[in-house]
């Protein structure tokens, strides 16, 4: 007899999203993260449901693989927190429709035409270190290719399952181009552990097992401004970082397509645009540098911003992993 | 004939489920993806890693289990049976839980390295193929142990009483009773571990150190998210099977142990003049003590780690840990509703072995994506996640399941089938007065395994998310995901916490319901 | 009556053939050399072992493909007659119908077993907590609730002391006389035969012999039941 409470209880936890509603639902597919308290999610859906009298839900988990499985029966209305890196493979489905926003005042370091995805926030990779514990941190990313196998050990993340790795694998591409197999021999040693995700990178990171970590320029305003700790820093390098726009774009078997477009109105909003930057630690898409917290308008910033087209990001990664692979089968 | 079919009916729709389930959802896939896709050199070399270590791992447990097994049998100490059950622990650890604990103990900055540092000693890495084959000796060891100690105990007291009056001497009695003992039950644990290590995926993603530590289950995993190619992805699911179900085979002709380790220890005070003198007793200390701290001490570090963050952990993880704890209980109640017919079965029909342990040889991904592709025509996927969230679950624990009950069967069926036969014992009746009651043990053991197994897995079937449900392990994740690190190590402390108590509750409470 | 037409049990090498009849109410000893076959027999009879060839019938109806359940007789092993788990109680009912259930009518008729076999008000006992020679006792009141037409004993009271062993030998006898049951009964023992049973069917050389009369059988036996019960000497085993 308990047993059959649990299970009912159970089927109420899921029952609760098919709850009949006199409005009409806007479903998002969104990353685990982004649903998740801490992440953007619920200030998202607060902000989109006072202005849209609709429901917005969201739906968790792997956004494109499973656009990809479920093809024109979608139930996705918008897929938000996509990344360039994939965004070829989706567009070829032609299952999305253009966002038809205004993108020509985007503040972003990169100038942006796509006409079906649309950057929401953005970020560069950089390497992060505690600077009260690393005393001599690279000053480019040649000096760090070139430290010795003990100056510090780094984690990064797998290409084949993180984002982050993915997009590592395309920067490296980007600065050595030819000679990225061999930059990635010179790095090899200096690699601790690869992890699958961004998160046991991180977590590696912050309990002092690696040095240093692929992350984001902006992970220090998390720490700065949660933590009230300045120690950890990213690593500025002359060669450029690359650039990592988080993307959301409306499905054409959408329901509600108006709906959907008020969607993509509400990201490029100020509300939306004014809290991303704490609710997702990153630059928002469409913020006057004035308008950011202040932590983010002080943050150190590379010169110069590395950005692989989609088409080249697409040729090139199949070859680039390739390289990566080799360099550490060595 | 008719009631001969009602007998192996259960079974036969178990089998049919767990069928469907493994080369089901394979086929779904394939048939996606128009057929399968030939193998690159990377997945090659990702078959040949996948054997190697799982091999290795498997002959490193067993051989490291051997003077584990042998000191906590033939030696008494206060505290020993606790020792032993406390010992198993790392079999039901969360994969991502027991991975911390590894890096705190072994890591760079861990506690092992702090304590080479003083004596001059290089430090030692744990990441590269030698983490994950410590990772997997960490998880298995206990396995091992418990297996060969099955073995030690099953060895008549007489047998010992005769050669103590026959004067033997350890090394005599290493001859003639525990080599023979030894040849019958190594190679079933080899095969049981190396089974477990085929499949193994987070563990060599997180401790593998690159892409040289690729087994086949992450080369399916890039198949799938890398180049969204899912012909690759099921010709690697098919090799995994291949591969798991060769292995079955030849387990099915070695023989193999008893149990899965459900052993209860019973055996009489060991003889001293067979336990040797203060050399060996020191020696068997030596190989206690080390298991012990090699076992316990990751898990150790994780709870201490998270100690201090627990008062500190978001009021969302209430309803996390409710969910997983619902999650763990059905799942346990899914298991064991498939895998007591198959046991039942399984002892006359070996079809219902090979189907119970099916799951051992699927890839999870392959499994999530196929039903999701079958599921997807008929009904909104989402309406399906709870079933799927709890038969994904219970296969993880179906195999380890039916083992533990077959031989506690075969005893009740060679003790009891005949009085039940001729009083037309039947059915509900039999299920009620006879099977359940003499089953209470290996029942609460299977349930306390399929329990905490459900409770640490992160659930790969994120295809089938709703969104809403969050179970404690994504819970843990989340909050890694968004920088809070001390509240994830808080929320793995819980996590540890609650997978350790619900598999003692459920395995007391069948010791509570054997009314033996 | 008992008919075994033509059967024939085959056991990888182990063969054993019967044709014989049995009366009803007839109290019949199975004896023979160890591993002869007269266990085997009565699994047969039973239903828990098929023939290979031949008919098992009582009464004339053909009862081969029964089950055991349902044939109309009851069987008492060696050991494990009991369920160690459940109360002597839920033991008995478990002879009044399989299902185990035990309402008002039964527990009367559980309770008169019970007491017909001085176990009176242990009803709520297990197994474990009486002794071999009770817990044969329960075993034997269960048969009586059943009260099925035959009575198969298979070497039930081979555990108990020679005394108690008498005992529990005069309260099957004095059962199946009120009952009028048709007692088999298979026994290392001759004295058990001469005792209880006016008949035995010899088991021996792969046949079960049609049954004789006991005292003429012990006194004149033939060659290979000699060698069996050993020279003037009656083993006990």
């Amino acid at each position: 007899m308990k047993t059959h409470l649990m299970l009912a209880g159970a089927l109420s936890l899921i029952a609760t999203m098919a709850a009949a509603e006199d409005k009409p639902v806007l479903t998002v597919y969104a990353p685990d993260y982004f649903t998740s308290e801490w992440g953007p999610g619920p200030a998202i859906e607060k902000g989109f449901e006072a202005i849209c009298d609709c429901d917005l839900k969201f739906v968790a988990g792997d956004v494109l693989p499973r656009i990809l499985l479920e093809g024109d029966k979608t139930q996705a209305d918008i897929a938000i927190g996509l990344n360039t890196d994939v965004t070829a493979k989706a567009r070829a489905t032609g299952l999305f429709a253009p966002h038809n926003e205004d993108t020509s005042d985007l503040t972003m370091p990169v100038k942006w035409d796509d006409p079906i995805f649309l950057p929401f926030d953005w970020s560069e990779l950089a390497f992060i270190y505690d600077k009260t514990k690393l005393q001599n941190p690279p000053k480019s990313f040649e000096e760090l290719l070139d430290a010795p196998k003990d100056a510090y050990k780094i984690v990064i993340e797998d290409p084949r399952s993180s984002i982050a790795g993915l997009s590592l694998l395309l920067w490296v591409k980007d600065i050595y181009g030819d000679k990225a197999e061999a930059a990635w021999e010179k790095m090899a040693p200096k690699v601790l552990t690869v992890t699958p995700g961004w998160s046991e990178a991180y977590g590696m990171f912050t309990d002092g097992e690696a040095d240093m970590v692929m992350s984001y320029v902006t992970s220090p305003a998390y720490h700065i401004m949660a933590e009230e700790d300045d120690s950890k820093v990213a690593a500025i390098f002359p060669e450029g970082h690359y650039f990592s726009p988080e993307l959301v774009a409306q499905l054409k078997t959408s329901k509600h397509p108006e709906l959907a477009q008020k969607f993509l109105d509400y990201v490029l909003s100020p509300d939306f645009q004014g809290m991303i930057a704490t609710a997702n630690w990153s630059f928002p898409a469409k913020l006057p540098h004035a308008q950011l917290p202040e932590v983010f308008q002080t943050l150190p910033m590379p010169d110069k911003t590395l950005y692989l087209g989609e088409d080249e990001a697409e040729k090139l990664r199949g070859p680039a992993l390739e390289e990566w692979q080799r360099a550490f089968a060595k | 004939m008719a009631a001969r079919l009602r007998e192996i009916t259960p079974a036969a729709l178990a089998s049919a489920a767990l069928v469907a389930l493994v080369l089901g959802t394979l086929a779904a896939v394939a048939i996606r993806a128009g057929g399968l896709t030939g193998l690159r050199a990377t997945d090659l070399a990702a078959i040949r890693f996948t054997l190697w270590q799982a091999a290795l791992s498997a002959l490193i447990s067993c051989v490291l289990a051997i003077p584990v097994a042998r000191a906590l049998h033939r030696r008494r100490f206060p505290g020993r049976g606790a020792l032993i059950s406390l010992l198993g622990a790392p079999f039901i650890l969360p994969v991502i839980v027991a991975v911390f604990g590894l890096i705190a103990v072994f890591g760079r900055r861990g506690l092992v390295n702090a304590m080479l540092a003083p004596l001059g000693i290089e430090p030692i890495t744990i990441y590269g193929a030698q983490g994950v084959i410590i990772a997997h000796v960490f998880f298995n060891l206990p396995l091992a142990t418990r297996m060969i100690l099955h073995g030690w105990q099953a060895i008549p007291a007489e047998r010992f009483r005769l050669a103590a009056t026959l004067g033997f001497g350890p090394s005599e009695v290493t001859r003639h009773l525990e080599r023979p003992m030894l040849r019958s039950v190594l190679p079933g644990a080899f095969l049981a571990i190396f089974l477990v290590c085929l499949t193994s995926f987070a563990v060599a993603l997180t401790l593998g150190g690159g892409p040289r530590a690729t087994t086949v289950e992450l080369a399916i995993y890039q198949a799938f998210r890398f180049d969204f190619d899912m012909g690759r992805a099921a010709s690697l699911a098919l090799v995994q099977v291949a591969i798991s179900v060769t292995a079955l085979l030849i387990a099915a002709r070695v023989t193999m142990p008893a149990s899965f380790g459900a052993g209860h220890d019973r055996t009489t005070r060991p003889i001293p003049q067979l336990a040797g003198g203060a050399g060996r007793t020191s020696l068997d200390a030596l190989a206690i003590v080390l298991a012990a701290a090699f076992l316990l001490a990751p898990i150790g570090a994780v709870f201490a780690r998270g100690l201090p963050a627990l008062p500190e952990l978001p009021a969302m993880i209430w309803p996390a840990t409710l969910t997983s704890l619902v999650i763990a209980l059905a799942s346990t109640l899914v298991t064991l509703i498939i895998a007591l017919p198959l046991a039942l079965a399984a002892t006359r029909h070996r079809w219902a072995e090979i189907a119970a342990m099916l799951p051992m040889t699927a890839s999870a991904l392959v499994m999530g994506t196929g039903a999701f592709l079958i599921a997807r025509p008929f009904i909104n996927p989402t309406s399906l996640a709870l079933p799927m969230v709890l038969l994904t679950n219970a296969a993880l624990s179906i195999p380890f399941a039916t083992r533990i009950l077959m031989p506690e069967i075969r005893t009740l069926q060679s003790d009891y089938d005949r009085l039940a036969a001729s009083l037309g014992m039947r059915g509900i009746a039999r299920l009620r007065l006879l099977t359940l009651p003499r089953l209470a043990r290996p029942l609460g053991f299977s349930a306390g395994l399929a329990a905490a197994f459900s409770m640490g897995d992160l659930g790969v079937i994120t295809l089938f998310s709703d969104g809403q449900t969050r179970t404690l392990p994504l819970a843990l994740f989340q909050l890694m995901g968004s920088y809070r690190m001390d509240q994830a190590a808080g929320a793995a402390t819980l996590l540890l916490s609650l997978t350790f108590a619900l598999f003692w509750a459920l395995d007391r409470a069948g010791h509570h319901a054997d009314s033996r | 009556m008992l008919t075994l037409d033509k059967l024939a049990i085959e056991q990888g090498d182990f063969r054993l053939s019967a044709d014989l009849e049995i009366e009803t109410g007839a109290s019949v000893a199975v004896i023979g050399p160890s591993g002869a076959g007269k266990s085997t027999l009565l699994s047969v009879i039973a239903g828990f072992l098929a023939p290979s060839a031949g008919r098992v019938l009582w009464d004339s109806a053909e009862i081969t493909g029964t089950a055991p359940g349902e044939r109309p007789l009851s069987i008492l092993f060696q050991d494990q007659n009991l369920f160690p788990h459940l109360t002597l109680e839920t033991n008995l009912a478990l002879g009044l119908n399989p299902k185990g259930k035990i309402d008002r009518a039964a527990r009367a008729q559980i309770e008169g077993a019970l007491a017909r076999v001085g176990l009176e008000g242990l009803g709520k006992r297990k197994p474990g907590q009486i002794s071999g020679g009770q817990q044969s006792r329960a075993g034997l009141a269960r048969a009586l609730l059943r009260a099925r037409p035959m009575l198969l004993l298979d070497e039930p009271f081979a555990a108990l002391g020679p005394a108690l062993k008498t005992e529990m030998l005069a309260l099957v006898a004095e059962i199946a006389r009120e009952q009028g049951t048709t007692v088999l009964m298979v026994s290392h023992d001759p004295e058990d035969a001469r005792v209880l049973c006016p008949q035995t069917v010899l088991v021996a050389e792969g046949k079960a012999h049609p049954p004789q009369d006991t005292t003429a059988l012990l006194a004149d036996p033939p060659p290979v039941l000699r060698e069996y019960l050993g020279e003037g000497a009656r083993p006990r085993d």
